[in-house]
């Protein structure tokens, strides 16, 4: 590693033991960036966390972190990583559980207390259930907020804001407004990934209804146009128009659809005293 | 008077008082959120015994501004600047977590000008920081006149932030691969006269004030003891742990940058008492002026950020000749670099303890995920069995010996 990140204790041979040690509940273990991480399925997370922290040769006496991280397109959305230290080997570990919203995480509350917190903040963040959990209720968020604002899907400006009312005499919450709509700059180059239309690129994606582009949140205030199929289909339920016969030509001025000349489309006429001004009902004058 | 009201519970239809008794209930009372010693907006909900507490809950979050998620959504050198934000006590210790975390997914090389220059301001950032904590906590306490004389240094170590960056509090000096700019020689024979003259006058006599006094060692000695079993169990790290009797440094145990070359010494408690904490930090400071001599001895010349173009922006002169400088420069400042898929788990040693960076990349100019690991989440989450049987007034002494700040905290 060239990168003058902390170093600690070599990877090597941890994996082994601690295969041994957690047995039939590791799913996965991979050393990656020079971290060793171990998969565990959700109901052998206790037993595994008990091997980590009492089989010698391990000794995870310390549980520094708590992360929650959210993959919304897999099924058992959020990851759970627990970051263990081991004082006395001077080593750091990861333990990764899945859950969805619904499967609850068995809590690890009895093993280290310190998780107490952790676990909240990661319910109030994700809403990653914990079972057997002591006291779970929110931690950084606000007193009755409601939602869960790490999520992928939650919008990044929210949806309440507060501020202080000088009518009401105390502070008041209200939907979000944005004097300015959320810029979110892309600016990933196109031949790197970049996963958005350019304003008149959607034509190109037109000629192509074989491979419409993935469905994507839109920008605020920026609308992509709809799928170009999309709008066929639209088209296609409504009874078929008369179909064009022969090519459409504009010889003569009734070929144009543009109808006759109006006849009051004229140059009106020239008074005959340049003095007296015609007026409409003809007045006291005339 | 705990007996009596244990019997008035259990027996209410009773009247088992006797002459002199008095029944005294339990009550609640809120310690903040806006109290001076309560370092920021904590609030604490104690239930209390007459003087002696019987529980507390304190309650975060009032300062939770989301900085995880509005990393998720700024390229990596934009999201720099939100880690100032965390402990603005030592903000270059924030950013020297990040910066060693995404040094770590791309596996980029460092010149070691660099290194040193980091670990440099680092150690000035400890002390800095260490005179704002020491100060407030013999203030909460009840003196007066230490406070005044470690934030005339304080208020040096700023000025030489200033120097170093152009900011006082929020540097933004770090960058993945070096530091942003290099520093004027005469700022550091400055400090290296500072070191020599102004901190040991004006610290030595601060903490020759309260070291000794007897009132001082009335408030803190025996308060909040935490064994060593209880240290590793509630994720202590920092001086809370060192305080404990572990020496446990990860700047020793797992170094970075150039802290392997470092010869320095940890300072550990015997007690683990709020007297042991205050202790072990001011001996931090005489150590991280060792260190920090030890840099302007040993620092070499040379360039002071990597060379690879595809991360570090050239230099401004430079872009002004060259057609590839202009576009490289052009390109990370909108787009941004790219960073490997992969996560890490970077911790370095924070003026407060472990301070961590879980960074999960996708590959994209943008991280996916940064999860904040905050000294202060375990700390103040021991505030209940730390505090439980003390006085009211031993609480300030507490929290002070912890050394919490809610930006950090709360995120």
């Amino acid at each position: 590693m060239k990168a003058p990140a902390p170093r600690y204790a070599v990877n090597d041979g941890v994996i082994d033991v601690a295969t041994a040690a957690i047995g039939a509940a590791l799913i996965e273990s991979q050393d990656k960036v020079g971290e060793v991480t171990l998969t565990v399925t959700r109901d052998g997370l206790i037993g595994a966390m008990t091997a980590l922290r009492d089989t010698p040769g391990l000794e995870y006496q310390q549980l520094m972190e708590i992360a929650g991280v959210d993959y919304p397109e897999r099924e058992e959305r959020f990851d759970v990583c627990y970051h263990l230290l081991s004082v006395t080997r001077n080593h750091r570990l990861r333990v990764r559980v899945t859950a969805s919203e619904e499967t609850p995480v068995p809590s690890v509350t009895g093993l280290w207390p310190v998780a107490n917190w952790l676990e909240r903040e990661v319910y109030d963040m994700f809403g990653v259930l914990f079972d057997g959990h002591p006291d779970l209720r929110r931690i950084l968020t606000d007193y009755g907020f409601r939602g869960h604002p790490f999520r992928k899907d939650f919008p990044l400006t929210g949806f309440v804001e507060l501020r202080y009312s000088e009518e009401a005499k105390r502070v008041v919450y209200e939907p979000v407004k944005l004097a300015q709509d959320f810029r979110n700059f892309e600016f990933m180059s196109p031949w790197e990934g970049a996963q958005y239309v350019l304003p008149g690129d959607e034509k190109a994606a037109a000629a192509a209804p074989a491979a419409p582009p993935p469905a994507k949140p839109e920008a605020k205030g920026a609308p992509t146009p709809l799928d170009a199929d999309r709008i066929v289909r639209a088209d296609d339920a409504k009874a078929p128009g008369p179909q064009a016969t022969e090519a459409k030509v504009t010889e003569t001025p009734a070929d144009t659809g543009a109808g006759k000349a109006d006849p009051g489309n004229k140059a009106s006429e020239k008074p005959a005293d340049p003095d007296v001004v015609p007026s409409k009902d003809g007045g006291q004058n005339q | 008077m705990t007996d009596t009201t244990t019997q008035l519970m259990d027996a209410p239809g009773q009247s088992p008082e006797s002459a002199g008794d008095v029944a005294i209930q339990n009550y609640t009372i809120n310690f903040g959120p806006q109290h001076p010693a309560a370092h920021g907006v904590l609030r604490l909900v104690m239930e209390m015994d007459g003087e002696v507490i019987e529980r507390i809950d304190p309650h975060v979050g009032l300062l939770h501004r989301g900085t995880e998620k509005l990393c998720e959504y700024k390229t990596y050198t934009q999201a720099l600047p939100y880690m100032d934000r965390l402990d603005y006590c030592s903000p270059l210790c924030m950013e020297h977590s990040f910066v060693l975390a995404v040094e770590k997914l791309l596996d980029l090389e460092v010149p070691i000008r660099a290194q040193y220059l980091r670990v440099f301001f680092a150690e000035l950032t400890r002390i800095c920081n260490h005179m704002l904590n020491l100060g407030s906590h013999v203030m909460d306490v009840g003196a007066m006149t230490p406070n005044l004389w470690m934030f005339e240094i304080r208020e040096d170590c700023m000025g030489f932030f200033e120097r170093m960056s152009g900011a006082r509090m929020h540097h933004n000096y770090l960058r993945p691969g070096g530091v942003h700019q290099d520093v004027p020689l005469k700022l550091l024979t400055d400090i290296a006269d500072w070191l020599d003259t102004r901190l040991p006058q004006l610290f030595g006599d601060a903490i020759s004030l309260v070291a000794e006094n007897r009132i001082f060692k009335q408030r803190n000695v025996d308060i909040a003891i935490v064994s060593r079993e209880d240290a590793l169990k509630w994720g202590f790290s920092g001086p809370m742990i060192r305080a404990a009797g572990l020496p446990w440094d990860l700047r020793k145990s797992q170094p970075y940058d150039v802290y392997d070359r470092m010869e320095f010494d940890v300072p550990v408690g015997t007690r683990g008492d709020c007297y042991d904490r205050f202790m072990v930090r001011v001996e931090e400071v005489w150590q991280s002026a060792r260190i920090m001599k030890q840099c302007l001895n040993e620092m070499p010349e040379g360039p002071i950020a990597s060379m690879d173009r595809k991360v570090v922006p050239p230099k401004r002169a430079e872009m002004k000749r060259s057609m590839e400088a202009l576009i490289h420069h052009f390109k990370l400042y909108t787009e941004g670099f790219h960073v490997p898929a992969g996560e890490v788990y970077v911790a370095t040693e924070s003026p407060k303890g472990e301070f961590g960076i879980y960074m999960v990349s996708d590959g994209s100019n943008k991280p996916y995920r940064v999860k904040i690991r905050p000294t202060a989440f375990s700390h103040l989450q021991a505030m209940d069995f730390m505090s439980r049987g003390h006085m009211l007034a031993d609480t300030t002494a507490i929290l002070g010996a912890m050394d919490i700040v809610f930006g950090e905290c709360d995120r």
